[in-house]
């Protein structure tokens, strides 16, 4: 039991600090910092250059630029990034396939892939929900029929995040619906988003923001070289994926970020007089705040050290829990203070409400998906409830 | 940053649970020693002694042990793990922590020792009627006439405060709050003791020109010490709140397995199930934020701030547990037969001992424009 970071570990926070504070490029992380939308060249240009320090994949293994760094240093990295504004690492290359080829794939698919994935020369999309499979992903109906050396694929999947910057696609499909357990008909396909018969259409959010997609498959024929793994094995790469993608969701730093800005924004405002951070109310629901944080952080740092072998600590379903709800009280947070400016979203450019104020109620709704997604909350208490406490 | 017990620390762990668990494993054990004065069992106690607990934290050269913050947070875990009313923190953290702090040589010598030995129970006498958490006295005055001190007022509730052996007494001198000890048999001095909710006792004391011997030397406001040791004392509460809680929730999670309605074990029901989830995740919050308290402690940082985070936490968590832990159970957890219910009974009590959340939401609310964030790492 110790308190304080090794010299070394501290020498370590230093350096994340400085490198992010310093080498990626102001414009990104202000516009990170106002909650704007990435343009996809802003997204590429941090990726390479978090790539060329070797600070986009330190999770990989060693030979594909990975770190090989203790679980508390992988704290720091992704904590410090996300306080100082940084985007991470596109999670669909760093934390969902690349790990999957890099454990499951052939040589082949490990040095056509991982180098352009790691330095996001390929973008990737995720080809999981389905409109009848969200929560219950297992029920995915998009086939791939063997013909020839090609998988022909038919179907739709949905909720696919930037998939309109995206190259490529990994994508579950039903390959064997006959199999006795609905899970293990499936397998994980890969192919390039511009394959004839492959059509995206936006879907717009509540926000105004086009995140997310449907895209329809009609006849898509797909290399069989580009099957991962095992045929039929498919679920076992999904859930290994969706571990990973669990850890660091908890998005801390993030949300520390929000509460700094929440504090700032209050002093501005005058009520009655006096500043709107001094209002005894408020006050105790930023500091309730930013005791949960500090709980949920120390949590993080507990569940980090006892993720043995890869595999997530059962705790880390509280993290994705408290986590989203986290973001999602800090984003409710800007939008009160922000009070009456909060339903000036889309002014025009002469108007006086500042930035922060406009975006701050599109955020929070915005923020409602990250309940969502991941394994929704209800998944996690799912999980919680099974595997922890054995009920 | 490592959150891990050494092996020492375990074994500490083990045979405190042992130790525990002969004397409290059943819990109808705890309800016949609570049952009847002085509300726990002098032979645990006794026990507890023999084991060096009730001088883990005390210096070698005062018959302690010389042990740290982490091992006297295990055994308030296991304490309150099977509800042990003994009063491990009442009387070796805070009234034996308060003697460590300012005590004379002479002072420590003789009542650590004897509180390490299990032959002499200290209790802090401190709150007063309309008073509520704060450091200093409020009416309780010494007055000093040839050298000798003298105690005038009321105390009230004083846990232990009438089986206790030695009372350490606030009081106010002019402006400042500072500290006696009066031995149990001093003239003047009436203790009439009695339950309290939790099957813990209490007591009203009152001084009538009680002689009181000052502890420690100068005259300076004693306060801020208090705080500390007050602090010290939230940081340990935690711990005993985390045994608590987690028996709360493990026996809830075996009784939603076991019961039976509508034919079928009531784990089959969501609204159940993800109820006992969110009790998981409060409990785990709560103790991650208590372990580091306990190394903020540890390490002789800002205890007091540290001690109203793990407080707040601890707070809303035990209310969320305690409450849920009766209401999965129906109408057996609000029996007196019927363990659960006695558990949040306890972390009820435990929250209102020395300072709930909101109190220390309050104090932290004064502090938010301090910092930019709270860094963990620190």
């Amino acid at each position: 039991m110790r308190l304080h970071l090794s010299p070394e570990d501290r020498a370590f926070r230093d350096e994340m600090r400085t490198f992010f504070t310093t080498q990626v490029s102001q414009s990104i992380r202000d516009a990170v910092a106002a909650h704007r939308e990435l343009t996809k060249e802003q997204f590429i240009e941090a990726q390479r250059a978090l790539n060329a320090a070797g600070l986009a994949v330190p999770h990989w293994p060693v030979e594909w630029g990975g770190r090989d760094w203790t679980p508390l240093q992988r704290h720091i990295w992704r904590e410090e990034m996300q306080l100082a504004g940084v985007p991470e690492p596109l999670a669909f290359n760093t934390s969902m396939i690349g790990p999957v080829i890099a454990t499951f794939g052939s040589q082949e698919q490990k040095e056509r892939f991982l180098p352009a994935t790691a330095n996001l020369d390929i973008w990737w999309c995720q080809g999981f929900s389905e409109p009848d499979a969200g929560s219950d992903l297992a029920s995915l109906r998009t086939t791939a029929v063997r013909d020839g050396d090609d998988w022909v694929v038919n179907g739709q999947k949905t909720w696919t995040t930037l998939g309109q910057h995206a190259d490529w696609i990994f994508c579950l499909v039903r390959t064997d619906p006959t199999a006795e357990k609905r899970q293990r008909g499936i397998s994980l396909l890969l192919f390039p988003m511009d394959t004839p018969g492959v059509t995206l259409r936006p879907i717009e959010l509540l926000d105004g923001g086009f995140e997310v997609n449907e895209v329809f498959f009609e006849d898509v024929r797909v290399p069989a070289e580009n099957l991962v793994g095992e045929e039929n094995h498919g679920w076992d790469y999904a859930k290994f994926l969706l571990g990973n993608e669990r850890v660091g969701i908890a998005r801390i730093g993030s949300t520390k970020r929000m509460l700094i800005e929440a504090k700032e924004h209050a002093r501005g405002i005058t009520v009655n007089g006096a500043p709107l951070s001094e209002d005894p109310y408020m006050t105790a629901r930023i500091a309730e705040l930013e005791n949960e944080l500090l709980a949920l952080e120390l949590t993080a740092l507990r569940v980090v050290a006892n993720s043995a072998g890869g595999r997530p600590h059962p705790a880390s379903s509280v993290l994705k829990l408290r986590g989203s709800e986290l973001q999602q009280a800090a984003t409710e947070l800007l939008v009160d203070i922000a009070g009456p400016l909060s339903v000036a979203s889309f002014p025009d450019e002469d108007s006086d409400v500042p930035g922060w104020a406009q975006v701050a109620t599109p955020s929070y709704l915005n923020y409602r998906k990250v309940s969502i997604y991941g394994g929704s909350n209800e998944v996690q208490r799912t999980i919680i409830a099974g595997s922890i406490l054995g009920l | 940053m490592e959150f891990s017990y050494d092996d020492e620390q375990n074994g500490l762990r083990e045979a405190v649970s042992a130790l525990l668990s002969r004397a409290y494993g059943d819990s109808e054990q705890r309800r016949r020693v609570v049952g009847t004065d002085p509300g726990f069992d002098e032979k645990t106690w006794g026990q507890l002694a023999e084991m060096g607990l009730l001088g883990l934290p005390f210096a070698e050269s005062d018959g302690g042990m010389g042990a740290g913050p982490v091992e006297v947070s295990i055994v308030a875990e296991e304490i309150g793990r099977v509800l042990a009313p003994e009063p491990f923190v009442e009387a070796v953290v805070l009234a034996g922590g308060l003697v460590a702090d300012l005590g004379t040589d002479a002072q420590r010598a003789e009542v650590l020792g004897a509180l390490a030995e299990g032959t002499l129970l200290p209790a802090f006498a401190h709150t007063e009627i309309g008073s509520r958490w704060q450091a200093s006295a409020q009416s309780v005055t010494a007055t000093e006439d040839g050298g000798s001190w003298r105690l005038t007022g009321v105390k009230e509730p004083v846990p232990n405060g009438a089986r206790a052996d030695l009372l350490v007494v606030s009081a106010l001198v002019g402006g400042a709050t500072r500290l006696f000890l009066v031995p149990g048999d001093a003239e003047g001095l009436t203790r009439t003791g009695y339950r309290n909710h939790d099957g813990t006792r209490s007591a009203k004391v009152s001084f009538a020109g009680t002689p009181a011997q000052p502890l420690g030397e100068g005259t300076g406001d004693q306060a801020p010490a208090i705080e500390k040791a007050q602090a010290r004392a939230r940081v340990a509460y935690g711990h005993e709140a985390l045994g608590a809680m987690e028996t709360a929730l493990t026996t809830t999670a075996e009784y939603l397995k076991a019961r039976k309605q509508f034919g079928v074990p009531l784990n089959k029901f969501q609204a159940l199930t993800f109820r006992a989830a969110d009790m998981y995740v409060s409990l785990e919050l709560a103790r991650s934020t208590v372990m580091w308290a306990t190394l903020v402690v540890d390490a002789d940082g800002d205890v007091v701030a540290a001690a109203d985070r793990a407080r707040l936490q601890t707070s809303r968590a035990s209310r969320h547990i305690g409450k849920e832990a009766i209401q999965l159970h129906g109408g057996i957890g609000v029996t007196a037969e019927y363990k659960v219910g006695h558990y949040t009974s306890r972390l009820t009590a435990i929250d209102h001992l020395l300072g709930d959340g909101d109190w220390a939401l309050a104090r932290l609310a004064g502090t938010v424009d301090d910092h930019e964030t709270v860094d963990a790492l620190a």
